[in-house]
């Protein structure tokens, strides 16, 4: 590996395309500034449903080396049984003639009827993900590879299933019918309460909540531990099988929790697994597997590239946003150049 | 692992198999032989191009369906047809194009994974095929809105629609290039070096040999491999859309290379063929459960045949194949799952990368 000159001459180059791109940005942005604070919260709120995804997919790694991608599946999951959850339970067609002003269709929801589906969907998709664990995975410690063929597999079969259970429809799952459609920010900015405030706020809890997790807790060190030794934590008499079950537990709850999210946010529908997965593994590759804190760096550089590259890649005359996926790989591309384990990555 | 699995082969059996397949149109009715051997042949050519960096260069690569996309878009594009840019090259003029193109793509993506090894470059490549496949979607300039159809075929395949045979054999003979080629590559000293790359590669770095290069020509070969299954592709629908390169296909075709076996290029097309023939008459035999087991559910079956291969054997339907005579001498070199996972040497050798 050409190390020395290379690397600086690379670093140079893609310090000035970064550079270009900053001064592009405050150009457009300077243009028309409310446009330019709204793209931006998409761009951040899109990267805190990608951190609360991801989180959970590098959580696992990160401790088991298991590249479960079935993450995508889990996630989709999550979103259809609150969905069910919300549909068979909470929805309740007032009958007659109630010209509902909310445009629900006649159906109030309160609070509990998004709450109580989003809890329990996430502890569901936590449960299936330590059975795929027990039952698949933990067998095959240490064979990566074909623990993540084994995970295909499995998404496969959930992609299938989803969709003889589910259909092909795009669905969504309803907010509670009080909760304010959008919220104004100083300056005239309006923009999604749900997006803004709830997806937001959801993200900031789960990582700060990580956090704590693994900075401050007994569980936490003993994850951190097992991600740098694992045979030495399991020699110290810890038992490790619980605290991989654990983890798994974990990493799928957040899969779950990111599919309601999104799910309310965006829509629910086959081949949102597919996106997840992909969104999920440019995030961590971007951040490097296994790493919380670059999960959250790389969610918010894949958030704010889709929604700049989605609006202000238009040259005079020039619309080229149906090209904004190249950007995409554009990201991926420099930050492999420079680091092919990812910003924060370290070797297995 | 040694290079035993990938080694040996049976001339004779091989001969056997061509002199067969030659026959089949003799024997086959004309739904069989394109629905069945034709398909399996091209996506045979496919996981041969999965196989080949797997078996030889110790990467299992996700991409081949993105590069083969592109082949296809290209071809699709370049000739007369409905939708897309519709360019009206001549056949020839546009596969010859569109295998450079994709080839080029190839050593571009090369460029960027063959740096990360095991887990770590299957999943920059599985990004990749997806990234190829929201490209096409996007741009529609390119996919036409619903697919490109109609795509114009060179002469010699004839009209597939109405008689199969001319591109059956077409498929054929390339087929056994692409097997004899690539066992031919393996036997050079540039397959030899890559065989010493996928096993030692710190000791390979040691005696002067670029790593990192081996492994993208490796890419690059492969590539070229995969963007003739993709221009067979085209000449067998007539056509091609975003959908028809989704990730859906790359899983297939890795499924494919898994079922067959990751360590032995034959393993391509018995996976294939095995794949091809679940797609048609699953959908006859499989009994209705509720939702969950049905005519629709092909899906569901083929990924619990692919799920019960990797549990069971991870050589495929191959090393079962093998598994007897050998197992013994298996028993020897360690468990078969341990040929699946990159050698603790090797991962650590590249540490330093």
């Amino acid at each position: 590996m050409p190390r020395g000159s290379g690397w600086s001459k690379r670093r140079i180059a893609l310090a000035l395309v970064g550079a270009a791109v900053v001064v592009w940005l405050l150009v457009k942005g300077s243009e028309d500034w409310q446009t330019f604070a709204v793209v931006t919260l998409n761009g951040l709120t899109l990267a805190a449903l990608f951190f609360v995804v991801a989180s959970g997919f590098t959580l696992i790694f990160g401790l088991m080396r298991v590249v479960n991608m079935a993450h995508g599946s889990l996630y989709l999951l999550g979103g259809y049984l609150a969905l069910e959850m919300q549909d068979a339970w909470f929805k309740e067609e007032t009958a007659g003639l109630n010209l509902s002003l909310s445009g629900t269709g006649g159906t109030e929801y309160d609070l509990i009827s998004w709450v109580v589906p989003l809890l329990l969907a996430t502890a569901i998709i936590g449960v299936i993900g330590v059975l795929m664990q027990q039952v698949f995975l933990r067998w095959n410690q240490g064979q990566d590879l074909r623990q993540a063929l084994i995970t295909i597999a499995l998404s496969v079969i959930f992609a299938d299933q989803m969709l003889a259970a589910f259909g092909g429809i795009s669905k969504d799952i309803k907010t509670p019918s009080n909760w304010p459609e959008s919220i104004t920010l100083p300056g005239d900015v309006t923009f999604g309460f749900f997006r803004g405030v709830v997806v937001f706020g959801a993200a900031v809890l789960v990582g700060v909540g990580l956090w704590w997790l693994i900075a401050r807790t007994r569980f936490g060190k003993i994850v951190r531990a097992g991600v740098d030794d694992r045979d030495m934590v399991s020699a110290l008499g810890i038992n490790v099988q619980l605290v991989f079950a654990a983890a798994f537990f974990l990493g799928a709850m957040l899969a779950g929790l990111g599919g309601v999210l999104g799910g309310t946010m965006i829509s629910l529908a086959p081949g949102e697994d597919t996106s997840f997965l992909l969104n999920s593994l440019i995030v961590v590759i971007i951040g490097g597997m296994g790493s919380l804190g670059g999960a959250a760096i790389g969610a918010l550089a894949l958030g704010l590239v889709d929604a700049y590259a989605d609006v202000y890649l238009v040259f005079g005359d020039t619309d080229l946003t149906n090209y904004s996926i190249l950007v995409t790989f554009g990201l991926l591309v420099a930050v492999l150049a420079v680091r092919p384990l990812g910003l924060f990555g370290r070797p297995a | 692992m040694t290079s035993a699995s990938p080694g040996r082969l049976s001339w004779p059996a091989l001969a056997g198999v061509v002199v067969l397949a030659a026959l089949a149109p003799l024997i086959f009715t004309d739904f069989f032989v394109s629905v069945i051997l034709t398909k399996s042949l091209w996506l045979g050519v496919a996981a041969a191009s999965l196989i080949f960096l797997s078996a030889y260069g110790g990467m299992v690569s996700l991409a081949q369906v993105g590069i083969y996309g592109v082949a296809g878009m290209a071809y699709a594009n370049l000739v007369l047809a409905d939708g897309g840019s519709a360019a009206e090259w001549a056949p020839w003029l546009a596969t010859l194009a569109a295998l450079l193109i994709a080839t080029a793509v190839g050593l571009a993506f090369g460029a960027i994974a063959a740096r990360s090894v095991g887990i770590y470059f299957l999943m920059i490549t599985l990004a990749f095929s997806v990234l190829v496949y929201y490209f096409f979607s996007q741009v529609t300039q390119l996919s036409g809105f619903g697919g490109v159809n109609n795509v114009a075929l060179p002469s010699l395949v004839g009209e597939p629609g109405q008689d199969p045979t001319r591109l059956y054999y077409t498929t054929l003979v390339v087929a056994i290039l692409v097997f004899v080629g690539l066992r031919y590559v393996s036997r050079t000293a540039f397959g030899l070096a890559l065989q010493g790359v996928r096993d030692e590669p710190a000791r390979l770095r040691a005696l002067g040999f670029d790593v990192t290069l081996h492994r993208i020509l490796a890419f690059g070969l492969a590539a070229f491999v995969a963007a003739i299954a993709g221009v067979l592709s085209v000449w067998y629908n007539r056509r091609i859309t975003p959908g028809s390169i989704e990730l859906n296909q790359t899983i297939d075709v890795l499924i494919i290379a898994v079922v067959g076996g990751l360590y032995r290029l034959e393993g391509a097309w018995v996976g294939a063929l095995t794949y091809a023939l679940i797609d048609n008459y699953s959908r006859e035999w499989t009994p209705t459960v509720g939702d969950i087991l049905g005519p629709e559910r092909f899906n569901t079956i083929l990924g619990v045949v692919f799920l019960v291969i990797v549990l069971l054997s991870p050589g495929g339907l191959v090393g079962l194949w093998e598994r007897g005579p050998e197992f013994f001498e298996k028993r020897r070199r360690g468990p078969p799952g341990a040929v699946a996972t990159p050698s603790p040497a090797g991962a650590a050798g590249d540490g330093p990368n």
